[in-house]
């Protein structure tokens, strides 16, 4: 039978039986359109809705369908079974990272041995937390959901406005405390309130200053200067154009790099990929001039975001940034031929020295990476 | 009217399919036969590979690899090796390029596309020698390394590992697997390369690949690259699975997929009612 649990639930379930389905079911339907009733006085604004309610019946709640377990005890007790699995499962997971905590101890001699046993630790104590946890939570379901009480409970909405007698009480409250603290009358204090929560914000912004230095010309010049040497990176050997066969590609550095203040910082701007072509390959005249017997350069830094460019296919001479797949063609000066990036690679201009190795004639001609604020301010 | 001029298997047919016009199954046999004869013109025109014709010659000579080449490269190298319109030309290529191309099953190739894959090789390895000799006969070219040029005896590993990750890495992943580059094109894995290939492939540059030559990347450093290699391949994964070694792709992939697939199908069991 239907009965009500407190002032404004209502259940229905298994407690009246399987013969009473029929009955619980209609009086749920009474008690819901109650609900929407006192809903519609509610917010008077709402008069489709007061209309559909009129129109339609209301259909109530489904027949509730009985799981096994609450029919047939055989099938409560192998859900009882089942649940207790789980939790078996989570205690075994336990032990098993208890035991292979202490069994396994990393102390290979060799650094393979090691980093295997290594590897195991950390897949056998994984796997026990995995289990351990999971398990738990899975068996606290499976129980809940297939043994613990399954009745339908309606909770009807209440007006969300407070009464008439609490709202009176609450402005008086606050005409009380107003008129108390003397806010209208005494001025210095309302006013110098205001001037110290006026300059609080200033705490928040404050300590931004801690960020670091502003870049300053960091971005626009590399390490790159006249008549700076071509080292391969990362041997370190210096070049001769006759090094490099066409279609040879050599990542470069400038001589004498790892002695700057921040030797990382410096490669990450200065990198470059120097590629040689067949001198009739080459399309563009600025390409040509800056060029050493079809040996270029480019820098390696991506202008989309900076990863390294350093995917050269020899037979199309297309290059290949590998973070977002821009392309540029090495022939026409690396001008972008697919992907996001917006700008061509900068060129180095190369020369040779008396000595006959590479160097750089100059330093690029524009910031090299990705774009940033001030690129176009020199 | 040209009865007497048929030949006697195709007039037997002829009369066997007039005598049986009216059955049904007259189309269907037809078909088969037809579908047959042109099976059997395409294997008989087709052109094979004289690999077990020619696989009773002991000596390198200049002469079998130029007949090896006639028969089997001249298509597209040209009858002097010269190139054509389908295949670059062939002088001063070297040997190691014949070794690389013909060894891992690349040339000859079945078709042209994006990029020629490494395939069942076709030739013994005498076969090989010959048409490489023959090669390197027409135009000065790199040569195939010697055992103690790609032997990892004193080779210095983590130097490879350096040298690798700045100069074949970014095509080849950081630890061989490969990758794609442009327009369907990839550089292959190099887990299962031998280590006279990878010589070979850098001093030769083949297909995308651009050339290290012994100038910039030296001797030294191809073997350390090519101890490198192998050390990578015997290294075990301290992580886990190794997904391959593919790097962010296959472990963001397996995240989403079967991390997020697990998570949703705990939600669907949660809201699922129980029975």
């Amino acid at each position: 039978m239907t009965h009500p649990t407190s002032d404004d639930s209502i259940r229905t379930g298994p407690e009246g039986g399987m013969t009473d389905v029929q009955d619980s079911t209609t009086a749920t339907g009474a008690s819901n359109t109650e609900v929407m009733g006192t809903e519609a006085t509610g917010a008077p604004g709402s008069g489709s809705q007061v209309e559909l309610a009129g129109q339609y019946e209301n259909p109530g709640l489904p027949a509730h369908v009985y799981r096994r377990s609450d029919i047939d005890p055989k099938a409560a007790t192998r859900r009882e079974r089942e649940v207790a699995t789980f939790f078996g499962l989570s205690t075994l997971g336990t032990v098993l990272f208890i035991v292979a905590y202490f069994a396994i101890k990393p102390a290979g001699k060799s650094g393979d041995e090691l980093l295997s046993q290594v590897g195991l630790s950390t897949k056998l104590l994984g796997l026990g937390l995995g289990l351990a946890l999971f398990c738990i939570g899975a068996g606290a379901i499976h129980w809940a959901k297939t043994l613990m009480p399954d009745d339908e409970v309606i909770t009807p909405r209440k007006p969300l406005r407070s009464s008439d007698e609490d709202r009176a009480e609450a402005v008086a409250a606050l005409r009380d405390g107003a008129a108390g603290a003397g806010m209208g009358r005494r001025k210095l204090i309302r006013n110098s309130l205001l001037g110290a929560l006026a300059p609080l914000g200033l705490l928040a912004i404050i300590p931004l200053r801690d960020l670091g230095p502003l870049p300053g010309a960091a971005l626009t010049g590399t390490w790159w200067t006249p008549g700076k040497r071509l080292v391969s990176d990362p041997q370190g050997r210096p070049l001769k154009a006759s090094d490099i066969p066409i279609g040879g590609v050599v990542h470069v550095l400038p001589e004498g790099i790892e002695n700057a203040e921040q030797p990382l910082a410096e490669e990450g701007k200065a990198t470059v990929l120097v590629i040689r072509l067949a001198p009739d390959d080459i399309q563009d005249a600025k390409e040509r001039r800056w060029s050493v017997d079809g040996i270029v350069a480019y820098s390696k830094i991506c202008t989309h975001v900076g990863c390294p460019v350093g995917l050269y296919e020899q037979q199309t001479h297309h290059l290949l940034c590998p973070c977002h797949q821009s392309t540029f063609d090495v022939t026409r000066d690396c001008a972008v031929i697919f992907g996001p990036a917006a700008r061509s690679l900068p060129q180095l201009p190369l020369d040779v020295d008396s000595s006959g190795y590479l160097v750089a004639r100059e330093d690029f001609h524009e910031p090299v990476g990705p774009s940033f604020w001030e690129r176009g301010e020199r | 009217m040209s009865r007497p001029t048929t030949p006697s298997v195709l007039r037997r047919v002829l009369g066997a399919v007039s005598r049986r016009r009216r059955h049904r199954f007259a189309p269907v046999v037809l078909l088969f036969m037809a579908l047959a004869a042109t099976g059997g013109a395409y294997s008989a025109f087709v052109p094979t590979n004289d690999a077990q014709a020619s696989a009773g010659f002991g000596n390198q000579t200049l002469a079998e690899g130029r007949s090896l080449f006639l028969k089997n490269c001249a298509t597209c190298h040209g009858l002097n090796a010269e190139g054509s319109s389908d295949g670059p030309t062939l002088v001063g290529v070297g040997a190691a390029s014949v070794d690389f191309q013909v060894g891992t099953g690349r040339m000859p190739a079945r078709e042209l596309g994006a990029q020629i894959e490494a395939k069942r090789v076709e030739f013994t390895p005498t076969e090989i020698a010959s048409m490489a000799a023959y090669i390197a006969s027409l135009g000065p070219g790199p040569a195939i390394p010697s055992k103690q040029d790609v032997s990892a005896v004193n080779a210095d590993i983590a130097r490879g590992g350096e040298i690798y990750l700045r100069n074949c890495s970014m095509c080849h992943n950081f630890a061989g697997a490969g990758g794609a580059l442009t327009r369907g094109k990839y550089a292959p894995s190099l887990k299962k390369t031998t280590a006279k290939h990878i010589y070979e492939a850098m001093v030769t540059g083949p297909q995308s690949m651009p050339v290290f030559a012994n100038t910039t990347i030296t001797p030294q450093d191809k073997r350390d690259i090519i101890a490198f290699l192998k050390t990578t391949r015997s290294e075990p994964t301290p992580g886990g699975a190794s997904l391959g070694k593919l790097g962010p792709v296959t472990e963001g992939a397996v995240g989403w997929l079967v991390g997020l697939g697990a998570l949703i199908g705990c939600a669907v069991w949660l809201g699922a009612k129980a029975r």
